[in-house]
């Protein structure tokens, strides 16, 4: 398992050809306290970048983009009753949705932890 | 994901180098997040908008207000001018009931009848005491310059801090603190007197923007600091930001200038007629009288209301609102009520849309939010009558 990180604050974990995203703990402290999360439909295709899902806060709403392209496997059902688990658990039960992957090599892309950690000290 | 900022914000943005407050050292000491509001760094909050709403809600709030204009109208030495007659051309106020220490609600319209601010003006022995908005108060000096003889002073009070102390608990922190000639028992809701706190001279009224009992409190700004430990220093009183204070106002149905009404928006369908007084309704002789009239005779094709959502999902500010498929109306504030655990908006809608109870759609990005109009304010207010 290997985890990747974007500059706009997501998180991907790629076990073969299925990963778990995310919003890293940075971006859920930037948010603040989340009221609600929508989530992408289960079959649903999707290109690198696009807007998959929303995260609102009690004052804002922010676009959340997929790392990968790829068919969305599911969504996390518990975020419908408690969204604050992104705020709690943001890099594990707070995990937004799951895809398969179409073009694995779109990962090169992406950071690693040492390098995502560095970034958000530049922020 | 996108830009993590508050997209309301941006609009109050001047493109300077932001200013800083009497207590911007204060802030950061107190782990406040700070954010450029109004050409000023601001804390946005604390330990979260949530837990600092709903602490106001319950025990009392903190609030550095010093970003608001406060300013002083007086008479120019030596010359006799009618201060009242002077003001009330300036603005749709009625200055003969309203007595000294009394605050009032006001607008500065424009000669459209299109609302340049919404602002406090209380009586002092020496004059009028007003406070503006922080977004819009260069632009209000200017007005009222222009509106005001020679013969009026119009001072603003840049050395001033105001604090806001909020919430079912503000009375017992600061009776601990507050000494003058009148007991605080003896401020009701708009009213105002001279006091001293910890020492320091301070103007306090019983008033704020969060639908609680509360006070503001304008105070020296080199003092603010020491004002500021001394009141979060009571057991009640934590620091809270502007977005607790965002959200409190919103759940009081109290509109926010700049987003709720503008130069674009008329007293009456802003629902702000109260702002006007009423023998200035029927009298006239300020900026705007027309259309007030007009639009009291005739009513407004649109109005202000107050929407409730189900669900989570929040609508935001420039959501469009619908009737089936038609669209009725925009949303111009919203966001999820922390003290109701549910989505709440304010909105114009055409006024054939606009009765309490009313069914209505919000397009979210094409999806539809179930959301019905319901009087405000969405949450009770508390003021000490």
């Amino acid at each position: 398992m290997t985890r990747y990180f974007t500059e706009d604050h997501e998180w991907i974990e790629v076990e073969g050809d299925t990963g778990t995203v995310g919003i890293t703990d940075y971006a859920q402290g930037q948010l603040g306290d989340i009221t609600f999360v929508e989530l992408p439909d289960a079959g649903a295709t999707v290109a690198k970048g696009d807007s998959v899902s929303v995260v609102d806060s009690v004052k804002a709403a922010s676009d959340v983009y997929t790392p990968v392209s790829g068919t969305v496997a599911d969504a996390n059902a518990a975020l419908a009753d408690e969204p604050e688990l992104v705020n709690t658990d943001a890099e594990k039960g707070g995990w937004l949705f799951r895809i398969t992957l179409s073009d694995p090599a779109e990962l090169e892309g992406l950071m690693d932890e040492t390098a995502y950690k560095a970034f958000v000290e530049t922020l | 994901m996108s830009e993590l900022v508050n997209p309301q914000d941006d609009q109050d943005l001047e493109p300077i180098e932001p200013l800083l407050l009497p207590l911007d050292a204060w802030h950061r000491a107190q782990g406040g997040r700070m954010v450029e509001f109004a050409g000023y760094m601001m804390p946005v909050q604390y330990e979260g908008i949530m837990a600092e709403h709903l602490w106001t809600r319950e025990s009392a709030g903190l609030f550095d207000v010093s970003h608001m204009g406060q300013l002083c109208i007086c008479p120019a030495e030596d010359t006799p001018v009618d201060l009242d007659a002077a003001l009330e051309a300036a603005l749709p106020i009625d200055l003969s009931t309203l007595k000294t220490g009394s605050v009032r609600y006001s607008l500065l319209l424009d000669e459209e009848g299109g609302i340049l601010d919404d602002l406090m003006v209380t009586r002092w022995n020496t004059g009028f005491y007003l406070v503006v908005n922080g977004a819009t108060k260069w632009d209000d000096i200017g007005s009222l310059r222009e509106l005001l003889p020679d013969e009026v002073t119009l001072n603003h009070l840049d050395e001033s801090a105001l604090l806001a102390l909020q919430g079912p608990r503000a009375f017992a922190a600061l009776d601990r603190h507050a000494r003058g000639d009148t007991p605080l028992s003896a401020l009701t809701f708009m009213k105002g007197a001279s006091f001293t706190l910890g020492g320091v001279d301070a103007w306090i009224s019983r008033s704020g923007y969060t639908g609680e009992d509360g006070f503001e409190i304008s105070i020296p700004g080199e003092a603010a600091a020491q004002v500021a430990d001394l009141l979060c220093g009571e057991p009640e009183v934590k620091p809270i930001g502007l977005g607790a204070r965002d959200s409190l106002r919103l759940e009081a149905g109290l509109p926010l200038y700049g987003h709720d009404m503008s130069p674009d928006h008329g007293a009456v369908e802003a629902g702000l007629i109260f702002g006007v007084n009423k023998r200035r309704r029927s009298e006239g002789g300020f900026p705007g009288a027309e259309r007030v009239q007009r639009d009291l005779a005739q009513g407004t094709a649109r109005k202000r209301i107050g929407l409730s959502l189900d669900g989570r999902q929040a609508a935001r500010e420039g959501a469009k609102v619908l009737a089936g498929d038609t669209e009725v109306g925009v949303v111009t504030s919203g966001g999820f009520s922390p003290s109701l655990q549910h989505p709440i908006a304010m909105a114009y809608v055409d006024a054939a849309h606009a009765a309490d109870g009313t069914a209505l759609s919000i397009d979210i990005r094409g999806k539809r939010l179930d959301a019905k109009v319901v009087p405000m304010p969405f949450v009770q207010h508390r003021y000490h009558r």
